[in-house]
């Protein structure tokens, strides 16, 4: 395990390209998923606005 | 012909591609998901370090799908555009402006990767060769179209602009991919799409294969939840839209 964490000397150039593509992509696809929740709120909360003021 | 035309009809029907769309996610995450956990576990693990790299040779396993993904997102973008240009359809300039925040990070993430790669490899962070540079004003056109879009008020204009703006910047794709050809610059050579196959052993190539279709698949699910969220913006006025979100 300490081997395989050790990179064979490269520990620092390998984990940070991994770290920071996990932490890119993960983040884009949260920030994806509230963007279409948000659009979905958005619109019932109108909808209910709408029917309360009929 | 006939189940072309129809297809393409359908496609670009904002309320077909929200329910389809939303039926595909689940599939294609877990086919992502899998493939993603193969390609670690075959690439960080079961491939043997590099005769020459070491275990830095590793990084390929992003880098690599990074990058092929950073050119393949723009292509689909002009596409797009010109579909918008030419056919006035309302999904192409969904797709065209919801991709490019993921072609941004797809491009960032090769520059990144090569970066951390190229300072234990060559000796250094950065060089202005043929190939980062142009990687690197790729990542610009991406920030480009976002911002040229974020910046025109009326939202047709705004479609149409990035639409010129993403085909005028798809004569960077070639420069890219052949200027390790066409220049001696210090980025390696094609290692897959090569005439003779491809040089690099099973051992390392399968997990780098199952990463690429990860990426792809990525792409394609985040694509369809950000073009989810623009559809249901632009047609939050329509029944189908005042069906979903009183309903759900």
């Amino acid at each position: 395990m300490a081997e395989f964490l050790h990179m064979g000397g490269y520990a620092f150039y390998v984990w940070t390209s991994f770290g920071l593509t996990a932490l890119l992509l993960i983040g884009l696809l949260v920030w994806a998923s509230m963007g279409h929740k948000r659009e979905l709120s958005r619109i019932s909360r109108r909808l209910r606005r709408e029917k309360g003021s009929v | 012909m006939n189940f072309f035309v129809k297809w393409f009809h359908r496609l670009g029907s904002p309320p077909w591609f929200y329910r389809v769309s939303g039926k595909l996610i689940p599939w294609f995450t877990l086919a992502c998901v899998a493939l993603m956990a193969y390609g670690l576990y075959g690439g960080l693990v079961l491939a043997p370090a590099d005769y020459q790299q070491g275990d830095s040779f590793r990084i390929i396993y992003i880098h690599v799908p990074a990058a092929i993904l950073s050119m393949f997102v723009y292509v689909v973008m002009a596409v797009a555009g010109a579909i918008s240009l030419i056919w006035r359809m309302k999904m192409a300039d969904i797709v065209l402006i919801s991709s490019a925040p993921i072609g941004a990070i797809f491009t960032a993430i090769a520059l990144a990767t090569g970066s951390l790669w190229g300072k234990p490899m060559w000796g250094t962070w950065w060089t202005w060769d043929e190939r980062l540079t142009s990687e690197l004003l790729l990542l610009f056109l991406y920030l480009g179209i976002i911002a040229l879009h974020n910046a025109v008020e009326d939202r047709q204009s705004a479609g149409r602009a990035v639409a010129v703006l993403s085909l005028v910047g798809v004569v960077n794709i070639p420069i890219i991919h052949y200027s390790v050809v066409w220049w001696n610059t210090l980025h390696q050579g094609a290692t897959i799409m090569r005439l003779d196959g491809p040089a690099i052993d099973e051992s390392m190539r399968w997990p780098l294969f199952a990463m690429i279709g990860a990426f792809y698949l990525y792409y394609f699910i985040v694509l369809m939840i950000r073009a989810r969220g623009e559809i249901l913006n632009r047609e939050s006025r329509s029944r189908w839209v005042r069906e979903l979100a009183g309903g759900a």
